[in-house]
């Protein structure tokens, strides 16, 4: 009697699992839309407002090579980590996390899916406001892409993984204040519309988003390598930030 | 072949016990409800079995493997209804219910599993707009979409009219009858008489009693009140069994026109065994 009730066991493979929540993230995002675009409003007007007028002191005489790079970094932390740490947050609070805790998701399977879309709104949210850059004067070597992205996905895995570990050790109206801190402290030492404290190679460690914001620099604006330092510095907070994730992450 | 089995289990919130050493078992195909007033460890023991809650004491036994450590292959085998979800997904029915089916082999077809809990003319809304039977009813959607072995109910049909109860109770027979097994808690007790084949009763974190709905606590032996009307007057007699008083009355030709036998009701049993324990 194997009629439409009969139970079958088993689950689909891993990979699928995953590459359908990695969908289910980016309808969820293509449906707060409004909220994605909003996001890039403050990059965008740092971009204009640093890249094209005098309104603060940047080190070198390009503007714009300074600023534009600065300016692709705080798009990358404010939507893994700020972003994030806020939707998943309330996500958690909502039951939308529990209910996918019942299903044959796994804890990184759903870490990697997450990490995994919200590199995809990134990469747009990057072409658009390079696009931007492109328009008022950015003039990017593009044969130093390779390398911009590689540091960026070591930044995004950082940011991914702070966020989910605060959504999992925190309520969710702290976690929304405690991001905006921290995306407000950055925006300020990070290194975005003036010169970071020079803290020497210390400061990469300590900073990340002046140490991501450094390494685009380095490529897309002058062509040159990521320093060591920076890959060790983003490589390391990856390491240590996505692990704790993955081992206090929470349900419920 | 059992699907669940318990011993010893106990969890304690903050010092306080509110699983306080239950046993439990239930055979595949089987559906067991769980029944007891709000705060008697329903919900807790539940959460254990379906490993979203770690226990402070006991062995448990779920399809074989313990839920505490059991990995995602034991995660697709059972299903689970979920209790006061409210996640506000700005997804629609259709697209959830084809989500989730995205996670298991061999998944029903979720037309025909929203079709199943009545959300057809719903498919294509937003969840956030749903009412809150509606909910309910995608939750069992979502639950039942992987066709898992054993699937939980934790107060499933809360918030449903009574026609949506009923619909629901004929979902739940045919998935017993195709071999699910299922653990049910509930506060309805016509909902557990209706479905169970056994059923437990929880009080303060201990069961107080475990049986067939019409054997529970001594039900079926509980003997049986006789009420007739003779010359106008009623008549009630307290009897062990019914049948030699009715015989009597019949060759005494007495008239049985209102003639009325009562058991206790299962309530009647429910409340009498958690009274003693509150």
């Amino acid at each position: 009697m194997s009629g439409v009730f009969a139970p079958a066991p088993g689950r689909a493979s891993m990979r699928s699992v995953v590459a359908s929540q990695i969908r289910m993230e980016l309808t969820l995002t293509a449906r707060r839309g409004e909220a994605v675009v909003l996001a890039m409003g403050v990059p965008l007007l740092v971009l204009l407002g640093a890249g094209l007028t005098e309104v603060t002191n940047v080190p070198g005489d390009d503007r714009l090579a300074f600023v534009v790079p600065g300016v692709l970094a705080l798009t990358v932390m404010s939507t893994a980590f700020t972003g994030q740490a806020i939707t998943t947050g309330y996500e958690r609070s909502y039951g939308v996390l529990k209910r996918l805790g019942a299903s044959p998701l796994t804890r990184p399977g759903l870490l990697f899916a997450k990490t995994a879309a919200v590199l995809g709104l990134i990469v747009v949210q990057l072409i658009a406001l390079a696009a931007v850059g492109l328009a008022v004067g950015w003039r990017p070597h593009f044969e130093a892409v390779l390398p911009a992205l590689g540091i960026t996905v070591l930044a995004t895995a950082a940011y991914s993984g702070l966020a989910l570990l605060m959504a999992s050790l925190l309520r969710p109206e702290a976690t929304t204040g405690a991001a905006t801190l921290i995306y407000v402290l950055m925006l300020a030492a990070g290194g975005i519309m003036f010169a970071a404290p020079d803290l020497g190679t210390w400061g990469w460690f300590v900073l990340p988003l002046a140490a991501h914001a450094e390494a685009l620099r380095e490529t897309l604006s002058y062509g040159r390598s990521v320093p060591t330092a920076i890959w060790l510095s983003l490589g390391a907070w990856a390491l240590v930030l996505v692990t704790a994730a993955a081992r206090k992450f929470r349900w419920e | 072949m059992t699907a669940i089995e318990v011993r010893g289990l106990r969890k304690a919130y903050r010092g306080h016990e509110v699983v306080r050493g239950i046993d439990l078992e239930v055979a595949r195909g089987e559906v067991f409800a769980l029944l007891g007033p709000n705060g008697a460890g329903k919900t807790t023991t539940t959460e254990i079995l379906e490993g979203h809650r770690r226990r402070d004491g006991g062995e448990v036994r779920v399809l074989g493997a313990d839920p505490g450590t059991a990995g995602s292959e034991w995660r697709a085998r059972i299903g689970i209804v979920l209790q006061d979800t409210d996640d506000a997904a700005d997804l629609t029915v259709s697209e959830m219910v084809k989500h989730l089916a995205g996670f298991y082999p061999d998944p029903r077809p979720p037309a025909e599993v929203i079709d199943l809990v009545g959300l057809t003319p719903k498919g294509g809304s937003r969840i956030r707009t749903l009412s809150g039977g509606q909910r309910r009813r995608l939750d069992v959607a979502l639950g039942i979409v992987g066709r898992p072995e054993l699937l939980f109910l934790d107060e499933p049909t809360t918030g449903f009219d009574p026609q949506a109860r009923r619909h629901f109770w004929d979902l739940i027979r045919a998935l017993a009858a195709e071999g699910t097994t299922i653990l049910l808690t509930t506060h309805y007790l016509e909902e557990a008489e209706a479905l169970a084949d056994r059923l437990a009763v929880l009080a303060a974190g201990e069961i107080v009693a475990v049986g067939t709905p019409a054997g529970l606590g001594g039900r079926a032996s509980a003997g049986a009140k006789v009420s007739w009307r003779e010359n106008g007057v009623l008549r009630t007699e307290q009897v062990a069994d019914p049948t030699p008083l009715i015989r009597e009355l019949v060759a005494a030709d007495t008239d049985l026109s209102s003639l009325t036998v009562t058991r206790p009701t299962l309530e009647d049993t429910y409340l009498t065994l958690i009274g003693a324990h509150l």
